[in-house]
């Protein structure tokens, strides 16, 4: 069967720039929502931008919420980005208290404006990798630049599944996570030029073990 | 570390290709729209910024074929501007692989479509673009109905009034005023223009670029005026601004972008490098 990586599409965001990305890697890419094409891939994409409690409710209505737990069982690649990153948590602060995927412990909250100058963070910051050697960050610098736009971030209730971390203002936060066969970034690597590139190679690559 | 200033070259485009207006009359030509994309990306550059400057409807499919091609090729985000006028033609050019739009005649004329934009694709994609100019007055009791400022080079006051259709029309609204509107409405950032400023090579606005960032809680996008490197310092000191917009000073190969990061840095701006 051939190769494909499969990005998660819920209605949320902007999927066509991983998608983008995937072809100039000559990597064979499909936005699907149905649930077979996406169980059938080599490694899954869950992107997102937007609300919290509008993202769940869109995978509840498409039946994706299933989906993601038997990909996580069968130990299937999964690549949170952003909104999705936060989705795989168990909780949300968001406008309202709303259940995540809880494949990772941890919840998501606000960045206060006594700690940062604005909201959201946008723009580049650099992530500390707390690990040396983690598949994602292969061949990265430590300390390299990535892009971010985002207003919440993620807690990770266990310190052993975070593998970068970010400050803005005086709030250090956890930007790259990851469990078993599940990773995610709070960045968008699809918008961090060379760096963000090589985060997407490196997932592939691990795809095709 | 911190968060980065940001460094963005503009491209002005039409049917493609990049142009730079001085004070929005002459104009000349600098080449291929997406290989300066990604020359300048590869040079450091932090984000792209294309004002579709003919934004007449016929010409529509060049710009989307142009965002289309960008996005395939450029891994930095990228916004585009320029005869945006409905949610619809956001959508269209977001769905071609822009990350952010921005609004300007269309959003003084009808501020709803930043909330509605807002509302479907997100606060961070909805940028509103200010074009400011100054309006002198003697004292702030001379306009009573408007956020005047004493400059900080004179004793005299001023304030901004909003400028539609490429700086061509004045409308009377205070610029300030309506940054915080837009921000309220749902706009993630303001790319903020000083009609002053813009073409001349003499810096930024750095007044105005100052009391956006004072009154606003989103990132503020300083545009008009770089002509040297030093002309960015400022903007990042003393205007506080989040983001430089240059155009001419990038496009002429006056200076590179690398070039002007490493002397931003130098001066203690957080710069990613």
């Amino acid at each position: 069967m051939t190769f494909y990586i499969a990005i998660i599409d819920y209605e949320m965001g902007n999927l066509k720039s991983i998608y983008k990305l995937l072809e100039y890697l000559n990597i064979k890419a499909v936005i699907s929502s149905d649930p077979k094409e996406i169980l059938n891939a080599n490694g899954v994409i869950l992107p997102g931008v937007g609300a919290f409690g509008d993202a769940m409710m869109q995978l509840k209505k498409k039946n994706l919420i299933q989906v993601i737990e038997s990909l996580s069982e069968d130990r299937k690649p999964i690549f949170g980005i952003c909104l999705g990153h936060q989705l795989l948590f168990s909780l949300s602060e968001e406008m309202g208290t709303y259940q995540g995927l809880d494949l990772i412990k941890g919840k998501v909250i606000s960045f206060n404006l006594k700690n940062v100058e604005k909201v959201p963070q946008i723009g580049w910051n650099s992530v500390k990798f707390e690990l040396k050697d983690h598949y994602l960050i292969e061949g990265i610098p430590n300390n390299s630049y990535f892009y971010f736009v985002h207003s919440y971030y993620v807690c990770p209730k266990d310190e052993e599944n975070i593998l970068g971390t970010t400050e803005y203002g005086t709030t250090k936060f956890s930007s790259i996570v990851f469990k078993d066969n599940i990773v995610g970034t709070q960045f968008h690597p699809e918008k961090s030029s060379k760096y963000g590139i090589e985060m997407y190679r490196n997932f592939i690559n691990y795809c095709k073990k | 570390m911190v968060l980065t200033k940001r460094i963005i070259p503009c491209l002005d485009v039409t049917e493609g290709r990049v142009v730079k207006g001085i004070k929005f009359v002459e104009i000349r030509d600098a080449g291929d729209a997406v290989e300066l994309g990604k020359f300048y990306d590869e040079q450091g550059a932090d984000e792209l910024v294309f004002l579709d400057i003919t934004a007449s409807s016929d010409k529509r499919k060049i710009l989307i074929d142009l965002v289309e091609r960008t996005s395939e090729q450029i891994f930095i985000p990228f916004t585009v501007g320029g005869g945006i006028r409905t949610v619809g033609d956001i959508k269209e050019i977001l769905r071609a692989g822009a990350d952010k739009v921005s609004l300007n005649t269309s959003a003084v004329k009808n501020p709803n479509i930043i909330t509605e934009g807002a509302k479907i694709f997100g606060s961070q994609c909805i940028v509103t673009a200010i074009d400011a100019k100054r309006v002198y007055v003697n004292s702030p009791e001379e306009a009573l109905d408007k956020i005047t400022i004493k400059l900080s080079d004179s004793e005299r006051y001023c304030w901004w009034e909003v400028y539609i259709h490429g700086g061509r029309t004045p409308t009377g609204k205070d610029a300030i005023q309506w940054g915080i509107d837009a921000q309220n409405l749902g706009s993630g950032e303001i790319l903020l223009t000083s009609m002053d400023m813009d073409g001349v090579k003499e810096g930024y606005d750095l007044d105005l670029t100052k009391i956006f960032n004072e009154k606003l809680n989103v990132p503020i996008i300083a545009s008009g005026g770089a002509g040297n490197p030093q002309h960015i310092i400022d903007a990042f000191k003393k205007g506080r601004a989040d983001a430089a917009l240059a155009a001419s000073i990038f496009h002429y190969g006056e200076y590179s972008i690398n070039e002007v990061k490493k002397l931003c840095q130098k001066e203690g701006i957080p710069m990613r490098l």
